[in-house]
């Protein structure tokens, strides 16, 4: 298509190709391969336990998938974890994001303790408050809950969801805090004295100076932790295992038992391609988002 | 860190009050949020009994839980795992990565914005739509349990990351050096080698942290693709959720050794890493 350009260009373009040739090389493959083989397996009937069941299943797999109350009860858990986990931390994120732009003695070693846990590995955060602060008897809480006269709670027994959606917020909310303390100081410190000077409230300020400032940093906040909550699996493997019955058990959750523990590669499979299609929907949104900035 | 001189006004600085108030609230709320870190190391050096105790600040300290760590279980080999895997599979990013983001700044076509966004939608494959296929892959070919397995995911996992933060880092460099370089007469190779990477040393560097700290924390590809021989330290620290709560000391040690070094690259990079994480959209 540069025929008819300057002979430069076209050698340009030449060594775009071969220079970005590794990169996308690789990147199409880890996308296709394992897509092709996931999409191949879910209209299969492949059992690694089961080696002599073989053979195309058409849409059974999907057909026992979508029937099972499993992948609904899953599907649910999913979005009540997502949701709530969003709400907390993009509510909680904005708050603490303007309280630590405010003028006082060291913000800057309080901001710094307040990111930390957005850095701790998903299996140590899960445990330490598992273990350390969750446990009935020898748990912060616990200890905590007793010293006010209440009763303690078993965290994980009577509130399971609830406890890994506070595990997955303590790890989320320094993240929304982290791109929104970003965001917040491109704001226009001048506008924000106009409207004082105007008679304009703190009140009124946050909602018709910070707030819209803010927007797109939080739509960027919620997209990317949407795409990493929606596959939340450390936290689940090493507290609750999914249960107590399926009480934790999120779609990540539910195609590991199936794939790894139940070793029905067809049913995984056409469970994972359901987590694909959930995940895209989301992702249309955001990929827009990023082109809409690539022009700007 | 940068601190902000220019919002606090005059009339803030009159109301004492209000400063002593935002103080306090925000100290709370950071030192709340910090608690189960702060208590996670505080318990890594008490015994085992202190650590189930109630809940005491003040104890003679003693590193018996550090020593019986390593000598039990063998933490340095976790270690290494975790420092292979991570610096590996950075390296390897960085390695590829870097002649993408060059072609996308400085040669850029027509189609460089679009496949800058599909490398950016790649992240949108959730890793559990492509867990059966990866493991089958891996048991067929003998990587189940490799640190060569492990780096060859992370550094797909991470490579659209790279790229985009390279291409940022390197777009926001002046032409002129490089130009003036080609008119003196460099090659490519030398006009990459002598003035580009030097020049944008400090964001190749952050963006290698960046690799390395997502490498680190990575938890659903190490959990499920290994199992004793190259586990890194999020599955090491998995096997402590067995045993229900006796070894808290150990579990204490173990993780404040395995998130420490990370925490420290974390608070350096902060920056970097919201341009890196939002792909550009917050700088």
């Amino acid at each position: 298509m540069n025929r008819t350009r300057a002979s430069g260009r076209t050698v340009g373009g030449l060594r775009t190709l071969s220079l970005q040739a590794p990169a996308v090389t690789l990147l199409l493959l880890w996308m296709i391969v394992p897509l092709g083989m996931t999409i191949w397996f879910s209209f299969q009937r492949y059992n690694l336990l089961m080696p002599e069941m073989t053979g195309f299943a058409g849409l059974e797999n999907y057909e026992y998938l979508l029937t099972d109350p499993a992948l609904w009860s899953a599907m649910g858990t999913t979005l009540l974890l997502v949701g709530w986990v969003l709400v907390i931390t993009v509510v909680g994120g904005t708050l603490l994001a303007v309280l630590f732009q405010q003028d006082f003695a060291g913000p800057g070693i309080a901001r710094v303790l307040a990111i930390s846990p957005f850095f701790v590995m998903p299996t140590v955060s899960a445990l330490v408050w598992k273990n350390m602060m969750m446990h009935p008897s020898n748990g912060v809480l616990a200890w905590l809950a007793q010293s006010l006269g209440l009763p303690a709670l078993d965290w994980f027994s009577s509130l399971p969801l609830t406890s890994i959606i506070i595990i997955v917020s303590w790890q989320w909310l320094p993240f929304a805090l982290l791109i929104l303390l970003t965001a917040m100081q491109s704001l226009d410190e001048d506008q924000v004295e106009a409207a004082r000077m105007d008679g304009a409230g703190p009140l009124a300020i946050f909602f018709f100076i910070t707030l819209p400032h803010l927007k797109r940093a939080i739509s960027v906040v919620i997209m990317i932790e949407m795409i990493f909550l929606l596959t939340i699996f450390a936290e689940i493997f090493v507290t609750t295992s999914g249960g107590p019955g399926l009480a934790t058990t999120n779609l990540a959750y539910l195609i590991y038992i199936q794939a790894l523990l139940d070793f029905d590669v067809g049913m995984a499979s056409a469970g994972g391609v359901i987590a694909i299609i959930f995940a895209h929907i989301v992702a249309i949104f955001l990929v827009r988002m990023v082109a809409k900035n690539l022009e700007d | 860190m940068t601190t902000h001189r220019n919002s606090a006004p005059a009339h803030t600085r009159s109301l004492p009050i209000r400063q002593l108030v935002l103080t306090l609230l925000g100290w709370s709320i950071a030192l709340i949020i910090f608690f189960p870190i702060l208590w996670m190391v505080l318990t890594g050096f008490k015994t085992e009994s202190a650590a189930i105790a109630d809940p005491r600040f003040i104890f003679s300290p003693t590193l018996e839980s550090y020593q019986e760590v390593q000598a039990r279980s063998g933490y340095a080999r976790f270690a290494l795992n975790s420092i292979a895997v991570a610096f590996g599979s950075t390296f390897l990013a960085l390695l590829i990565a870097i002649p993408s983001a060059y072609a996308m700044a400085f040669l850029p076509t027509k189609r460089t914005k679009g496949t800058l966004l599909w490398m950016l939608s790649t992240k949108m494959l959730p890793p559990v739509g492509v867990l059966v296929p990866i493991y089958l892959i891996f048991r067929d070919v003998g990587l189940l349990d490799t640190r060569t397995g492990l780096i060859i995911i992370y550094t797909l996992m991470n490579l659209p990351i790279v790229v985009w933060m390279l291409y940022t880092f390197f777009k926001d460099m002046p032409k002129d050096i490089l130009e003036a370089g080609r008119m003196d007469g460099a090659s490519t190779l030398q006009e990459v080698f002598f003035l580009l990477l030097p020049l944008t040393l400090p964001g190749i560097a952050s963006t290698g942290l960046l690799s390395v700290i997502l490498s680190w924390n990575e938890a659903f590809w190490s959990l499920n693709l290994t199992s004793s021989k190259a586990a890194p330290l999020t599955a090491y620290i998995a096997s402590f959720s067995s045993p229900e709560g006796l070894f808290w000391a150990k579990l204490s040690a173990a993780s404040t050794m395995a998130i420490a070094p990370i925490l420290i690259l974390g608070w350096m990079t902060q920056k970097q890493m919201v341009r890196g994480l939002t792909f550009g959209a917050v700088k």
